[in-house]
């Protein structure tokens, strides 16, 4: 009991530090408030909190660590773009001089349909926004979990192959008990104890891509701190792929349970076809689609409770000094509560994506017995 | 809105990296897992059963013992009072033996007795007679010295003997 206060301790004064360590930046991080020399009037209208945290949970051409003063640590990343003019075109970030200078005719959009965007502007003096699959701070952060997750689970294999019938011992034995968790209580309900084996690979790599994702979310400094899970294109994929499963995996009940619903009422589907379009949109349609925005909204939303609590400090400091620093334990204090309900959090969703996923697959295969 | 805007690049990188690494994991990794995961449950459940089937097998094997121990206290207990009532029976037997050997023997030397008494007594009265001839002898040379008591006294000495 000792060991998880004084673990749980670690994490507090990890995630404070972190947070407290981030928070210079989100001032000078604002070009305008960094650059600018004006009076200091102009500097507190400067201070934009819906911008600061929409660039946080957005996506980024730079993995920014920490500013002081005006200097600022960032990782550049990886440009890969493809223009119709040019071709492929792949150099570093760092060329953008933090978007503040353009390379090769493309630069970072500040504004407009595009802003934040690799935008190139062609001959006639037209803006387009080129192929662009940079490795951003997104996909930097999805390839380190992913390698993180191939590191732990064939390492865990490795043992499990090398010492069959064991006690597990080390990072299995923290597994484990996950993988069972996935098997016997999300799996085997949903699914049936005959059909479950083909769906667990998926099952189980989607738990804990998400948990995982969703944990490194919550870490405040690189590598973690991306908002992978709560970007809409991961969680879009998701969703499609755990459709095209249920799609190849449907039978003929459940088609004819779209087109034709027993015990349902002859006029319901004659002449106007009412009741397979409801079958169909809230069967075929939405639950991908809840199953997207879901994921999305919960860690985005815990993302922006965080920032918020924090830019609280900044809007009050803006005010007058002394309301700001006598706020910031109370900010902090709530950060802190918010942190612990996002660990949670962060269980929760990868438990409800993958149990939704193996229900709608239970349910493409389930028997005409209704 | 940006926020809700799915970008095209990291669909791209998300479809391609996941895909790669499901089909690694789903190869190396979760065939393995979970084939080693039931292994060892069915191993676990196969031992526990065999436990349970060895304890079993113990009681039994116990309760064997147990019955196996009576039944041979119980032969031990027969033997025992056989073994008593044979004593008792031998030694029965050999007093009887004894006794009657015992018996023979004293009558044997009862009789021998008997038959030295009577030769004795035998010997006694020939000796007796010897004697008794030689005094009568002497005595008949004496009184014979007078006629006149010769006849009387022969026939008191014809009556004497006749009585013994």
């Amino acid at each position: 009991m000792k060991l998880i206060y004084s673990r749980l301790s670690i994490w507090f004064v990890v995630i404070v530090a972190g947070v407290l360590l981030n928070t210079p930046h989100l001032l000078a991080n604002e070009p305008k408030t960094a650059i600018a020399k004006t009076d200091s009037i102009e500097k507190k209208e400067a201070i934009k909190p819906g911008d600061i945290i929409f660039e946080h949970i957005g996506d980024s051409y730079y993995w920014h660590i920490v500013s002081f003063k005006d200097k600022e640590v960032s990782i550049p990343l990886l440009v890969i773009v493809y223009s119709q003019i040019s071709g492929f075109n792949i150099f570093c970030s760092s060329k953008f001089h933090h978007g503040h200078s353009s390379y090769n005719g493309f630069e970072i959009s500040e504004e407009g349909k595009y802003k934040g965007k690799i935008v190139e502007t062609l001959a006639d003096g037209s803006i387009a926004k080129p192929f662009d699959i940079s490795i951003t701070k997104n996909v930097l952060s999805l390839f380190i979990s992913l390698a993180l997750m191939l590191w732990m689970f064939l390492s865990t294999a490795r043992r499990y192959k090398k010492h069959p019938n064991e006690a597990p011992k080390g990072m299995q034995s923290m597994l484990e008990p996950l993988i069972i968790f996935v098997r016997d209580d999300i799996a085997i309900p949903s699914l049936g104890k005959d059909r479950y084996e083909k769906f667990m690979p998926y099952l189980l790599t989607v738990f804990f891509f998400i948990w995982i994702n969703n944990m490194m979310g919550l870490i405040p400094i690189f590598p973690g701190g991306a908002n992978v899970t709560g970007n809409i294109a991961v969680t879009m994929v998701l969703a499609l792929i755990t459709f095209f499963i249920t799609m190849f995996s449907s039978n003929k009940y459940f088609w004819v349970h779209i087109v034709n619903t027993p015990g349902v009422p002859w006029w319901l589907k004659l002449p106007v076809p009412l009741m397979p379009f409801i079958e169909f949109s809230s069967s075929i349609v939405i639950r991908p689609f809840v199953l997207m925005i879901r994921l999305f909204a919960n860690i985005t939303a815990g993302h922006i409770n965080v920032l918020s609590f924090i830019m609280l400090i900044f809007i009050f400091g803006a005010m007058n000094p002394v309301i700001g620093y006598s706020f910031t334990p109370v900010s902090v204090a709530f950060v802190v509560f918010i942190y612990f309900i996002e660990l949670l959090v962060a269980f929760i969703q990868a438990y409800v994506f993958t149990l939704l996923s193996a229900l709608y697959f239970g349910m493409a295969k389930e028997q005409g017995h209704h | 809105m940006g926020l809700i805007t799915p970008d095209p690049g990291l669909v791209f990188w998300m479809i391609v990296s996941f895909l790669i690494v499901f089909f690694i994991l789903k190869k190396y990794a979760w065939k393995p897992v979970m084939s080693a995961l039931s292994n060892r449950e069915k191993a676990i459940e196969n031992a526990l059963r065999q436990a349970d089937k060895v304890k079993l097998e113990m009681e039994k094997l116990q309760a064997d013992n147990l019955k196996l121990m009576a039944e041979a206290r119980v032969e031990r207990d027969k033997i025992l009072k056989e073994a008593r009532l044979m004593k008792d029976q031998i030694i029965d037997e050999a007093k009887g033996v004894a006794q009657a050997e015992g018996k023979k023997l004293v009558d044997a030397a009862r009789s021998s007795i008997q038959n030295e008494k009577k030769a004795a007594i035998k010997e006694i009265k020939d000796q007796v007679a010897i004697l008794s001839i030689q005094i009568a002898e002497k005595l008949i040379k004496d009184k014979l010295a007078a006629n006149a008591n010769q006849g009387e006294y022969i026939d008191k000495l014809m009556n004497e003997i006749k009585l013994n």
